[in-house]
Formats: C-alpha cells, structure tokens, sequence
C-alpha cells in the first residue's frame, strides 16, 4: 500500500506544473495570509520584549492608588519623605535610599518619518534616576548637570525624531533646553524618554512639590513584601507599590493584546479566502486528473492513493506558500523599526521580533488552510467513478 | 483454445438515467467467450460497446445478472476487492493510451507492478520483457510526448501485459492511429493471442481491424450477432 500511495503522490506532484499558474495562486494567497498574520503577531511580541527588558525586580515602583500609568499618577512631598523612610531599602553610607522621585511630562516632537507631531515623554528624575535604572549608558556626551536647563535622550527617541542631536537646542513647552547626553537603556523603553534635573523640570512647568512616582532599588526582591507592608499600614501613604517588572508586564499587556486581537481575526478572514482559493484549485486539480486517476483505478490502484496524492498536493503548496509568507514577513518585518502609542500616550520605540514560535503559527495556519483545503477534494479524487474519469 | 469460458455473462442487464430519461443497454444479456478467444466486439456508436468492457473489467457493475470472469463472480465483489482483482486479472488498453505523461515508458510500463510483491530487480525485468515483446526495449527511458501515437499504444500494451492477466481489454486501441500503425498495433495483439495465449475483447469500429480477431461480435439494440472468422 505504502508502494502504491508513494508511487501515485509522486504523479500527483509531477502533474503540478500543468496547472501552473493555479498553483501559484494558492501559493500566493496562502503566503499572504502568513505575511499578514506573522507582522501583527511579531508586532506583538517586540511590543512585549520592548516594555518585558524594561522592568527589574529589584525596583519598587510607588504610583497612586488607582493609577495604572505613571501620567494618571500624583505623589505628595510628604508621600516621597515617608517612602524615603521604608524598610527594603539599599542605602548609602550617610543612610540616603538609592530612590528617585519623579515627574513625567508629555511633551510635543516632530517624527522623522512621517513630519507629525507626536507625543514624547520628559522625565525629571532625581540624583540617582539612572541608578534605579537597569543598564543606562552615556554614550554620547554626559550627564546633564543637576540645575541646568539641560537634557539627555534616549538613542531610540534620537533615531525617530528630529533635532535632538547633541548640542542642540530644543524647546519644550515654555523653556529652552540643550542636548547634552545620548543614552541606551538596554533596548527597554526609557530610550524613547528625554530626561532632565527633577527641581528644573518641577519649577519650568510650575508643578512645584508634586511628583508622579517614586522609584526605589530594593535590597532584593524578596524586600518588595516588607515595602508593600510598610506602605499598607501607613494611612498617609496608601500607595500602589509594584516592582517595575510587574509595572511594565500590566503597561504590554494591554496593547500587545489588542495587536493579537486585531492581527488573528484579520489573519482568519484571510484564511479563509485562501482557503476558498485552494479547494478552487484542488478541485480543478482533480477534475484535470481524472484520466489519471481513473486509469491508475482501472489498472488496480485504490482510492486511498488518489485521496492522499491530492491531499499532499494541497499541503504542499499551502506549506510552500506558508514558508514564502514566513520568510517575507521576515524579510520585511524582523527588526523592523516601530514606534507606537504606549500606555501613556507617549511614543514607545520597538523592533518587530520573528520568533521560531510565531513562524510556527504561521505555517501551521498555512497547513491548516491546506488540509480542509484538500480535504474534500481528495474525498471526491478517491470516490471518483472509474468509468465517468476516463471519459476525462 | 479451451472450451472452460474464461467471461460469463449470465442475464446481465445495465441501463443509465439520463436526466429524465432512463435508457437501457443491455437487457438480461447472455455470453460466453472461451479462454484463449480474441473476440472483436463491433456495433453502432452508443451501442453499449464500451459498456460491455467496463463490466467485464470490473469498472462497472450490472444492475442485475452475473458476471463471472477468470473464475469470480466479480459483481459480488466489494470496491476493494476488486481493485485486487482487476491487478491481477485484466490488462486495460484505451484508445488514448492514458499513459502518465511525467513518466517514462519504463516507469509507465512498471506500474501495475507496483501492486505485486515484487522487488525493484525483478520489476526492472518485466518491465524490459514487456517492453522488448512490443519492440520499444530502446525507448524505456522516452516520455510520451517524445513518441508517436502507436509507439505510445504499445507501450500501453506493454503496460497491460506486464504483470501477465489473463484478460485484455481493449477500447479502440487503433482508434487514433493511421493505418500503418493500427496494423503494427494489431498483429503485437494477434500474436499475443497466438503466442502467449491472451484472451482478448476489443472494441473496434474499423472491419479491417476486426480481421484480426478469431470472431466478431455485432453489438446493437442490446444483443450480439455472431460471425465467426477463420482463424
Ligand atoms: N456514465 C454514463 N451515464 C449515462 N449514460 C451513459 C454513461 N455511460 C454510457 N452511457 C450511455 O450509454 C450508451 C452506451 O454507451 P457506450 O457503452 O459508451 O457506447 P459505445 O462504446 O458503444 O459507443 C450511450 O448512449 C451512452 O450515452
Ligand atoms: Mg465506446
């Protein structure tokens, strides 16, 4: 049996070049379909790596109550006095908490790609705002100076707008500000930040003794339970206290869900035009095969060579298609540079991220579209009368 | 040439609906054809010529009546059953040849070996047996397209013959060939029935094809007349 069903599939196969262009088409709609499915789903996947290397464990992020963006969020001065006292600290050697209240602003900027104003977030952080961060570098000129009109940028926010070249001058909002540092942050999300000196950012946009959230680096992360419960027994805190990991995975969750969401029901509906297009084609694929078929039956072949001949045919050509599909939206889409609205309304930089994973899906939707596309084509191949196939 | 009949039609009828129509074939239709016999079935187009060899090979079933041949009731036999059987039994040669196009003469000729037991080695050798009884043992290697009309008929021959049946069927093998190669295609058939003692029905609107047969059958409005020929 396995002798006869190889032997058919292989004339099966052979026969693909007479309905060319056909195939092709099955080919093409199928590998559009993986094309259209893998960019959202590795849309997706960047989004969530992008904001997933920006949190750390041992770092305690401390927001209002309610507050699920730092934008939303409001911190008193005697909030950020009490925070300062909390158990699960790394102090220095003068007993100061390696902490950084802070103040984020959505500022005004011109994206290079498309010339529109866009909104990008200012950050003023305290003296040790880069210590409570993982992986910050200068990599071009230094560290603004704490009570100058002086800023550092993200080297994502540097790539997708313009003028924030070092030495520059820009101006946000009322006040004049020069480009004094260039900095990475591990690929996270603060490289699509402007920083710049918490007192200076405070008075230039009149918010005085007001602050949005507190960051503070913890012993260890098994400390974040002694601040939670320093800060629940507290009436004057009554604080949302998370570890920035914890923060950064609720900011994706959200929109890397709604890229899902969007991209599976788009990528279905398309699969299902494919889908129509391959039972076209494997039901013309049978119909200009029924001499053969029927002469192979007449000779003494059974059905069940001729159902799985047509069924690799089609699962074939809906895997070739599968794999073009993957490979393109590789091509176009791997590292593909992004930036699109993060949970503060400010523009968060990634790279779209083709996983093994994702490429998987793709070609498993492919092969599904192949098999129900094949199915009930290769159920008509193998059930074919003898006599109607060979009157062609 | 034994007297053991090799086909036994025994009250065989066989009609086809046709839209609104339903139109008979053959009404309780008996026959005989011996072993050994080459009987050439002739008769108006429509005339149920080609009906006739479907049912002797298996590829169509009477509505009702028996149909026994090479020693089965073949319908009673189930689809399975009876894919074996027409592999083992029936050599089938179609006025089109039906040859695989993407395949070569010796690949087209090996096929129903493919349902036998047999190794690689000696399927290779039927294959050259067969091919050297129809005179194309150097074109093993051609596609179709790279032959004639009857080069492709014998190798459809030597894909009949090639797993030795006892039964050749025949559908205006010459149908589409000019004279020269019909006669080629004719005396390879003749001596099969000679020499290796085939039995063979063929269908053939041609008179001068129908010489070659031991016996002709004339096939209208159901029935046969018989004219036997010297042999
Ligand atoms: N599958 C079929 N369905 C309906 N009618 C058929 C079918 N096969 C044959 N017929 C009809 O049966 C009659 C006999 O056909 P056939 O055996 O092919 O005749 P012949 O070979 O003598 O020309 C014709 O009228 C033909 O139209
Ligand atoms: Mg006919």
């Amino acid at each position: 049996m396995l002798r006869q069903v190889l032997a058919v599939t292989r004339i099966n196969l052979a026969s693909i070049p007479q309905r060319f262009w056909l195939s092709l088409s099955t080919v093409v709609a199928v590998g559009l379909v993986v094309m259209v499915l893998l960019s959202f789903l590795s849309m997706a996947a960047g989004f969530r790596r992008t904001l997933a290397s920006s949190g750390a464990d041992d770092v305690a992020i401390a927001l209002r109550a309610g507050a699920r963006a730092e934008v939303n969020s409001v911190i008193g001065r005697d909030q950020v006095r009490l925070l300062e006292d909390a158990p699960g600290l790394v102090r220095d050697a003068q007993g100061k908490p390696v902490s950084s209240a802070e103040l984020y602003l959505v500022v005004d900027g011109i994206k290079r790609s498309s010339q529109t104003k866009a909104n990008l977030p200012l950050r003023g952080i305290g003296e040790q705002g880069a210590a409570v961060r993982q992986g910050i570098r200068i990599t071009g000129g230094r560290m603004f100076a704490p009570g100058s009109n002086e800023v550092v940028v993200g080297k994502s926010l540097l790539r997708e707008f313009e003028g924030f070249e070092l030495g520059r001058t820009v101006r946000l909002a009322s006040g004049n500000w020069t480009v004094v540092g260039i900095f990475e942050a591990d690929g996270s999300v603060f490289e699509s930040e402007i920083w710049a000196d918490l007192p200076v950012v405070q008075s230039l946009f009149n918010r005085n003794n007001v602050f949005q959230t507190m960051r503070m680096r913890l012993t260890g992360p098994d400390a974040l339970t002694q601040l939670v419960a320093y800060n629940d027994g507290d009436p004057r805190l009554k604080l949302e206290v998370k570890s920035e990991k914890d923060y950064f995975a609720d900011q994706s969750s959200e929109t890397s869900d709604l890229i899902q969401k969007l991209g599976w029901p788009l990528a279905i509906a398309m699969a299902l035009g494919a889908l129509a297009g391959a039972l076209n084609t494997m039901y013309s694929s049978v119909a200009s095969r029924s001499v053969e078929i029927a002469t192979l039956r007449a000779i003494g072949f059974g059905g069940f060579p001729a159902f799985v001949g047509t069924l690799v045919e089609s699962l074939l050509l809906a895997a070739i298609g599968g794999v073009l599909g993957a490979l393109f939206a590789w091509l176009i889409f791997d590292g593909f540079s992004a930036s699109t609205l993060g949970a503060s309304f400010t523009q968060v930089v990634f790279s779209f991220r083709l996983t093994p994973g994702l490429i998987g899906q793709g070609i498993a939707l492919a092969l599904v579209v192949g098999l129900i596309g094949g199915l009930l084509p290769a159920i008509r191949a193998a059930r074919m009368p003898i006599v109607q196939g060979l009157q062609g | 040439m034994s007297d053991l009949p090799l086909v036994r039609l025994a009250g065989v009828s066989k009609g086809f609906v046709k839209g609104k129509d339903a139109i008979t074939i053959f009404d309780k239709l008996d026959l005989a054809i011996p072993a050994g016999d080459f009987v050439a079935v002739m008769g108006p187009s429509g005339s149920g010529k080609s009906t006739l060899l479907n049912l002797l090979g298996g590829i169509d079933r009477p509505d009702t009546g028996e149909v026994q041949v090479a020693g089965s009731r073949i319908d009673a036999l189930s689809e399975g059953e009876l894919s074996a059987w027409r592999a083992a039994h029936i050599g089938f040669v179609f006025q089109f040849y039906n040859l695989m196009p993407m395949l070569t003469a010796a690949q087209n000729v090996e096929l129903p070996l493919l349902l036998t037991r047999l190794g690689k080695a000696d399927r290779r050798r039927h294959v050259e047996t067969a091919l050297t009884i129809v005179n194309l043992a150097d074109r093993a290697k051609h596609y179709p397209r790279e032959m004639s009309g009857g080069q492709q008929q014998r190798v459809a021959i030597a894909r009949a013959i090639v797993s030795d049946p006892e039964l050749l069927l025949c559908d205006e093998p010459t149908g589409d060939l000019d004279r020269t190669s019909a006669d080629e295609i004719l005396g390879m058939l003749k001596a099969l029935n000679r020499d290796l003692g085939k039995t063979i029905v063929m269908v053939t609107h041609d008179p001068a094809a129908a010489r070659y047969a031991r016996r002709t059958l004339h096939l209208d409005k159901g029935h046969f007349e018989e004219k036997e020929l010297a042999a």
